[in-house]
């Protein structure tokens, strides 16, 4: 696609990039129909063509953002079910990034909008205060109907206190802790640990750790890794979403080796995978590239070494595929092959490449969109009458619960069936 | 490319027409800031752009309605949009026209197994047709390479084709009836649920004349049952002329695959690198033949097909094996324009049609115009029905190189009106081909087509600058 941009505009490193991703884009338009906000909403400007088309123009105008870009970029949903249909290998994620920066630089959000994204910004990549403010949510739960009106920021808060769990789990610290291997050992790793995952899902973590001990390897969690900044890079806030780049890349460099960095939360491995990207002006661009390559969702690094030693009961598991896998790392097969290992009985629902809507702050950010995404999800789940929903991250998880099926990822089946504990959400099935 | 000059006092009461326009729909059905058109002034042939007065998105029918009464009152032209994937700039906005995206008119709204029809609204996609039949082991036969996105409303508009049309028949052949909107707001009901309808060939008539006689509304397609199965065989050639000669032996035979594509050297590896179905990278010319049926008939008449094939000498024969490698191979066929943008930043899709034994001939030709004026080609198409889709690739940010590229498509399309065929296959005239229709047409004949227009939209504002050459329009106001 033509392009308009001059040569001091050139000059500048993220527009050079910019162009050459819009270079790539051949306008055919095979995008939006794989988009969930375009099938949602039909219109162009909220497909990813779209959307492509409004940050070309903004960029070649050199222009602030206005209200109009603002909007319809803040409602895509960086699923990048686009990349997985884009014939021509348009990597749209750079380019929504990068404009998300510019928003953030150039447009200046209502207050209570900047607000919100501030106390968003500052809660969830860190566990304590995210499970103090969850406990808060959690008492305030009963009199979300109390909350006046349809106004964005009503539905927002709404949004926010459903996302409250009805019980809050027991408190996780794991940074510092080594996990050792059982019987053998077959290899070391470190393992992300996640923000959010910590206060609202332990159990994903305990059965991570358990499963790999027992196949053999050894598990370690720095003290100095913490949130992987995708909450804050989503939000184009770029300087803090490079420290916290900064600062996992360096706990997980300090010279211990590790066979691999294992992400139990989709959503952060897309952005670990990205941190070599990220950095790559950075004096610490080799080492963010290895740690980049050095990334493995578990689906990926079970695959070959999962053994299920148990007798599998008879359930059928509904497997949701989360965007960050299957479009932002592509990875498809793994989760469902190895259900199948431990013996479960696999059901896929209706149009699999679509979001459930939950997308980081997306659902607290967008309440209409991500209502309707998840009441999609969900009849086109249960049509296959699962007994349990399984998915390899902990937003879908939370965007799908409380609809009468039980959510759990996936590593808590395949533990299960591996010698660990019944997942608690099974209790009953 | 030329514009139509903007009607006489319509850009001067644009803030009154928006306005009005509002009045009559819901809200965020209409858009007129100058930042959310910026992606509406074009389609799926980029290198055209125009800005338009503004665009609504009706739901229903009667928005429709009202959006064409509103429009006709005022004397304002109207565009129809679908998906915007047309590759001959059918959706190209004018500057005082205001374009109709039926996106949201995306449901189905009956579907009838026994009688085997399906009811749909213009906005849903040409595969979610077949995706909502598809577990009672129907389909919807036309299948365009765009078919995950266009829109069923623009398939009928342009009357598309696809790979498997060779078999089945293009749109028009699996149509049974349509609701269209005229301009003046009244809604016609042409053909039916069953084939035939008494009188004129209306339905014939509406099919292909891309947005200028009415807005459809309701389109009643054919379904038919799926075959017991399909395969797809692969054979690589040592040149372009052998690959022609041999698609035109197998159609001289009397076989009638149920697709039969033409890729070559340029498209077999960019479509590799997206699909990675195992094409030969080695061959310079591939073809893909798909048979279905029994397992007996298949494997009858891929026997023959080999026969055929090996008198040419192929580099490389294989046939499919599994649903998966099926799968494969189509996906890198039907993104093959796209995954065109991995080896060119843009290109211009031509849409011709030869007789197939002219095929060695007309890629031959091809080939020497790309030489003369030094701009590469790559062909991906559908052999059998001698349907050309000659890529032509360009750099957009250098004018003269797409000036070359506009010349060099005329040339090829003229080459095909030449050789006994036709200026367009299946993407439609468009923008793209309407000064070239007086290369296709006698002056009596062009009038005559214009009459047609003028009977069903005597103001011309229905898409009025596609299709015709503009003294047409001119002529007619």
């Amino acid at each position: 696609m033509q392009t308009n941009f001059t040569a001091a505009q050139l000059e500048k490193p993220e527009i050079a990039v910019a162009n050459n991703i819009l270079r790539t884009c051949v306008h055919c338009g095979m995008c939006t129909a794989t988009c969930p906000t375009f099938v949602t909403i039909g219109d162009e400007l909220d497909s990813p063509r779209g959307r492509i088309y409004l940050i070309k123009d903004m960029l070649e105008n050199d222009r602030a953002a206005s209200q109009e870009e603002v909007l319809h970029l803040d409602r895509c949903l960086s699923c990048l079910s686009c990349m997985t249909t884009c014939p021509s290998g348009v990597d749209y994620m750079h380019l929504v990034d990068h404009a998300r920066v510019h928003v953030n630089e150039t447009y200046q959000r209502p207050l209570t909008d900047r607000l919100l994204r501030g106390v968003l910004a500052q809660i969830l990549p860190y566990p304590k205060r995210m499970r103090a403010a969850l406990n808060l949510a959690r008492l305030a739960k009963p009199f979300a109907f109390l909350l006046p009106g349809e106004s964005m920021l009503i539905k927002r808060m709404r949004a926010m206190l459903n996302l409250a769990p009805a019980k809050m789990p027991a408190p996780q610290s794991l940074g510092g802790t080594v996990h050792k291997a059982i019987g053998r050992h077959n290899g070391r790793v470190a393992l992300l640990a996640g923000c959010a995952q910590q206060a609202i899902g332990p159990s994903i973590n305990t059965a991570t750790i358990e499963l790999l001990n027992r196949l053999g390897i050894e598990v370690v969690i720095p003290e100095a890794a913490g949130c992987c900044g995708a909450l804050v890079h989503h939000m184009g806030r770029h300087d803090e979403a490079l420290e916290a780049a900064k600062r996992n890349v360096n706990a997980w460099s300090d010279g211990a080796e590790y066979d691999a960095i294992i992400v139990n939360t989709s959503g952060c491995g897309t952005v670990l995978k990205d941190y070599g990207f990220m950095l790559r002006d950075d004096a610490m661009a080799a080492k963010a590239a290895a740690v980049s390559a050095k990334t493995m969702d578990i689906s990926e690094y079970l695959l070959k070494i999962y053994e299920p030693t148990s007798v599998p009961p008879d359930i059928t598991v509904a497997y949701h595929a989360a965007c960050s896998l299957q479009h932002g790392q592509k990875i498809t097969a793994a989760p469902k092959t190895l259900l199948r290992k431990a013996g479960f009985k696999v059901v896929e629902p209706k149009d699999p490449h679509l979001c459930c809507g939950s997308a980081g702050t997306y659902n607290i950010m967008q309440p209409d969109i991500a209502a309707s995404l998840r009441r999609r999800k969900l009849d086109t789940l249960k049509a296959k009458s699962p007994d349990v929903i399984a998915a390899g991250n902990i937003g879908c998880l939370t965007q799908l619960a409380g609809d009468g099926i039980p959510t759990v990822h996936m590593v808590e089946l395949l533990n299960w069936m591996a010698g660990g504990p019944k997942p608690a959400a099974l209790n009953g099935v | 490319m030329q514009q139509a000059k903007p009607k006489p006092g319509i850009l001067d009461k644009r803030a009154e027409i928006i306005a009005g326009l509002q009045a009559i729909l819901p809200e965020r059905a209409v858009i007129g800031d100058n930042i959310s058109l910026k992606p509406y002034e074009t389609d799926g042939l980029s290198a055209y752009k125009q800005m338009p007065l503004a665009v609504v998105l009706p739901e229903t029918e009667a928005h429709v309605v009202a959006i064409m009464k509103f429009c006709n009152l005022h004397g304002v032209r109207v565009i129809p949009r679908g998906a915007g994937t047309s590759l001959s700039g059918g959706a190209l906005p004018m500057a005082d026209a205001v374009v109709i995206g039926m996106m949201r008119m995306n449901k189905i709204l009956d579907i009838n197994y026994a009688d085997r029809y399906a009811v749909v609204q213009p906005g849903v996609t040409n595969i979610a047709i077949t995706q909502a039949v598809q577990d009672e082991q129907f389909f919807y036969a036309p299948d365009p390479s765009s078919q995950l996105a266009c829109m069923i409303g623009g398939n009928v508009s342009m009357n598309s084709g696809g790979a498997h049309c060779l078999k089945y028949g293009v749109t028009a052949n699996n149509l049974l009836g349509l609701r269209i909107v005229t301009i003046e707001g009244e809604i016609l009901e042409i053909g039916g649920k069953q084939m035939d309808a008494a009188g004129y060939d209306w339905l014939g008539l509406i099919t292909g004349s891309e947005g200028q006689l009415g807005i459809l509304t309701e389109v009643t397609v054919r379904i038919l049952r799926s075959p017991e199965g399909a395969r797809a065989m692969l054979a690589g050639f040592a040149s372009n002329e052998v690959a022609g000669q041999c698609v035109d032996a197998i159609i001289s035979s009397g076989i009638i695959p149920v697709a039969l594509e033409f890729m070559d050297k340029p498209a077999i590896h960019a479509c590799e690198d997206f699909a990675h179905a195992g094409y030969p990278l080695d061959a310079e010319a591939l073809l893909i033949i798909e048979v279905e049926g029994s397992e007996t008939e298949q494997s009858e008449m891929l026997a023959r097909i080999r026969d055929i094939c090996a008198a040419y000498h192929p580099v490389s024969m294989r046939v499919s094996q599994t649903a998966e490698e099926s799968a494969a191979i189509w996906k890198g066929r039907k993104g093959a324009f796209g995954a065109v943008g991995r080896i060119s930043p843009d290109y211009l899709c031509m849409d011709g049609t030869i007789p197939t034994s002219e095929l060695p001939n007309v890629l031959k030709r091809i080939q020497a115009m790309s030489d003369e004026y030094g701009l590469k080609v790559a062909n991906i198409f559908h052999a059998g029905d001698g349907n050309l889709h000659p890529l032509i690739m360009f750099d957009a940010n250098d004018a003269e190189s797409f000036h070359k590229a506009e010349a060099f498509g005329a040339d090829i399309l003229k080459l095909c009106v030449e050789v006994g065929g036709c200026l367009t296959g299946e993407h439609g005239v468009g923008i793209e081909k309407r000064d070239l229709m007086s290369v296709q047409f006698t002056p009596s004949e062009l009038d005559q087509q214009r009459r047609i227009k003028s009977a069903f939209d005597p103001a011309w504002l229905l898409n009025p600058s596609k299709v015709f050459p503009l003294s047409g329009l001119a002529a007619a106001e």
